[in-house]
């Protein structure tokens, strides 16, 4: 009898969690397709597509969608060719400062946002980088440094030198050994680095908001005036686009982070 | 996998300092073409340094190394005709077999027939072509160790390089590789360096042995004369096992002396009837060693080990023990030899 009461509980107690994690969602997918829905209904009135084609209609939220698009891999792209010679740098080379830069990368993201990006303003009207996409690409970017150093600089530091120093014993120069043997084998730790700066710059609000509004909308700034000017179901809808790269990213990298050679890597050391 | 025309190697006044302290001083050593030599030391006297001199991986601070009669000093590892066998193998994981082993030769641009054709050869040689295509994670220790040969076999080497090739195998499959090792590197003639701190594999594959402490060469010579003439007590006692006693012999008994007395336990013969030349003993300890015993024997004079084979005396049994051979040190350098009439 026992038995069967801790079952119960283990049943019970997942499908809280679940609840927990899928009802907020379920809710937020409802809302998107609800005609109307107000409390104290447990269902909507009607169901309709008439938000989506709100959203899909509206040119602001059609060029946001498209802002946030031309962002992200931009971001993710300049980011990645300033910060993993970085990070190589800092897994494999002993300088002066290595530590200070390697904890101030880290310390710098850890301020309250905001403080950082209203004294950044008072730096980019300077430079003119307000309401540019130049600027706004700087505020990414530097959102984007703390993953693209300190992940892919674990990811090289745990490729063996021997490994290296077998490439260049097979006779292979050291940019060679780096192409064909350093990168592929800290590539799931950089592809790890790569999707969260993906997904940093497409939700990055607060920076976009202050350097590019209201030239430059990406979609989590433009939530900003949809929230007030919209029904609630707009909001829906959007936040519901807004999850989809996320959701696709770690899909697709799924299978390459927990089964590819990162693995295989560790077990023969 | 043709037979390669090896070189030899010659290395002279080779100095290296590591974290402000001298690692290895003054090391010469000369490697015959198609001789395998092994670097024998205990952990730590610089065998590791040494060899990655020779590969390229660490610039020496004096000396010269030369393969085949070439100068490499100045060379980088991707340049040197030496091929290196790691401690743990180094694989690439992210390749299959066959990739990792035909990586050398993508890197010289062959063709990729003949690319094919020698991986194929250096794995059939070191028997692994059923597993072409597994990755290295897949397959077992021994295997992931025949891949890391093949690897550097493929290329052909003027000079093979192996670290502790067999330290990461369990004991049944050391002997069967070591084996492996010396037929195929006599096989293909080529000019081999191990490093090793095990004794009885050194003595057992190599041509000839260079005993390293402290980043010195103590003596480089056959297995037969490393263990019958050790040059110097370190050697006597590193290679084989040592009654190792201060003083002199007299008459066949240990006497007083200011020198030290070394003597193979097989030079010590026990038996029940009494001898000329022996003192009364008697049984300590019968420790069984397989196909022989050692026996711990106290005399008057001294507790020496023997060796008997067939069925050993029990413990506490008297009898008479003799010494047939010993070796005279003096300030640890032999300075001669003895024998019982
Ligand atoms: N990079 C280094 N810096 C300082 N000391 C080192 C370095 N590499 C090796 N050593 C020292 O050099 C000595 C010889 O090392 P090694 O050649 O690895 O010995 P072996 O292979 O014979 O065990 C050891 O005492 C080791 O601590
Ligand atoms: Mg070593």
């Amino acid at each position: 009898m026992p038995r069967a009461l801790s079952r119960g509980v283990v049943v019970l107690l997942a499908a809280l969690l679940a609840l927990f994690i899928i009802g907020p969602l379920l809710w937020l997918a409802m809302r998107a397709f609800a005609a109307s829905w107000t409390y104290p209904d447990l269902l909507p009135d009607a169901w309709t597509f008439r938000w989506w084609s709100v959203v899909f209609s509206d040119r602001a939220l059609g060029v946001a969608v498209q802002n946030s698009l031309f962002f992200a891999p931009i971001t993710v792209l300049v980011s990645a060719v300033i910060c993993l010679p970085a990070a190589y740098a800092f897994a494999r080379f002993e300088f002066p400062g290595r530590r200070f830069f390697l904890i101030g990368v880290f310390a710098a993201n850890s301020f309250p946002k905001m403080g950082l990006f209203v004294s950044l303003a008072a730096l980019f009207y300077a430079l003119n980088l307000m309401n540019t996409i130049l600027g706004i690409l700087v505020v990414h970017v530097l959102g984007t440094v703390v993953f693209m150093t300190w992940i892919p600089a674990a990811a090289f530091a745990a490729v063996p030198r021997s490994l290296e120093e077998a490439a260049r014993d097979a006779g292979a120069s050291k940019l060679r050994t780096f192409f064909s043997v350093t990168l592929p084998m800290a590539l799931p730790g950089i592809l790890v680095a790569a999707i969260m700066s993906f997904l940093s710059s497409f939700d990055e609000a607060q920076g976009t908001y202050l350097v590019g509004a209201p030239d430059y909308m990406t979609m989590p700034t433009q939530m900003y005036s949809l929230v007030l000017n919209y029904p609630t179901q707009v909001a829906a809808v959007f936040s519901i686009l807004l999850a989809i790269p996320s959701v696709a990213l770690l899909l697709a990298a799924h299978k390459h982070i927990v089964g590819g050679h990162l693995a295989e890597g560790f077990q023969i050391k | 996998m043709t037979t390669s025309d090896s070189g030899g190697l010659e290395i002279e006044g080779l100095h290296k300092v590591l974290g402000g302290r001298s690692i290895i001083h003054s090391l010469d050593m000369t490697v015959r073409p198609g001789e395998l030599v092994s670097l024998l030391g205990p952990s730590g006297c610089g065998k590791t340094t040494t060899l990655r001199m020779i590969a390229g991986f660490l610039t020496p601070d004096a000396g010269s190394i030369k393969v085949g009669g070439r100068e490499v000093v100045h060379l980088g590892p991707e340049h040197r005709p030496s091929a290196m066998v790691f401690q743990n193998y180094a694989l690439w994981p992210h390749m299959t077999v066959a990739k990792n082993v035909a990586f050398p030769l993508k890197l010289r641009k062959r063709p990729k027939a003949e690319i094919a054709e020698r991986v194929d050869a250096a794995l059939e040689l070191v028997n692994l072509l059923h597993h072409k295509d597994s990755r290295p994670a897949r397959i077992s220790g021994g295997e992931q160790q025949r891949t890391a040969l093949a690897r550097a076999l493929v290329q052909e080497p003027e000079l093979l390089l192996l670290d502790e090739p067999l330290s990461n195998l369990d004991a049944k499959l050391r002997v069967k590789v070591r084996e492996d090792i010396r037929e195929i590197q006599q096989r293909l003639g080529i000019t081999t360096v191990i490093v090793t701190h095990d004794q009885e594999e050194a003595m057992s594959v190599s041509d000839r042995i260079a005993v390293m402490n402290n980043g010195r060469i103590e003596q480089f010579s056959t297995p037969a004369d490393l263990y019958g003439t050790p040059a110097t007590e370190f050697v006597a006692t590193f290679i084989g096992s040592l009654n190792r006693l201060e003083g002199a012999i007299k008459d066949g008994r240990v006497v007083p002396g200011p020198g030290v007395v070394g003597i193979r336990p097989e030079d010590v013969v026990f038996g029940t009837e009494t001898h000329p030349r022996g003192l009364a003993a008697t049984v300590e300890r019968v420790v069984p060693r397989g196909h022989f015993a050692e026996l711990h024997l106290r005399r008057e004079d001294a507790v020496l080990r023997a060796y008997v084979t067939g069925v050993p005396p029990a413990v506490g049994a008297s009898g008479c023990a003799r010494i047939e051979k010993w070796l005279e040190f003096e300030d640890g350098q032999l300075v001669g030899q003895g024998t019982a009439e």
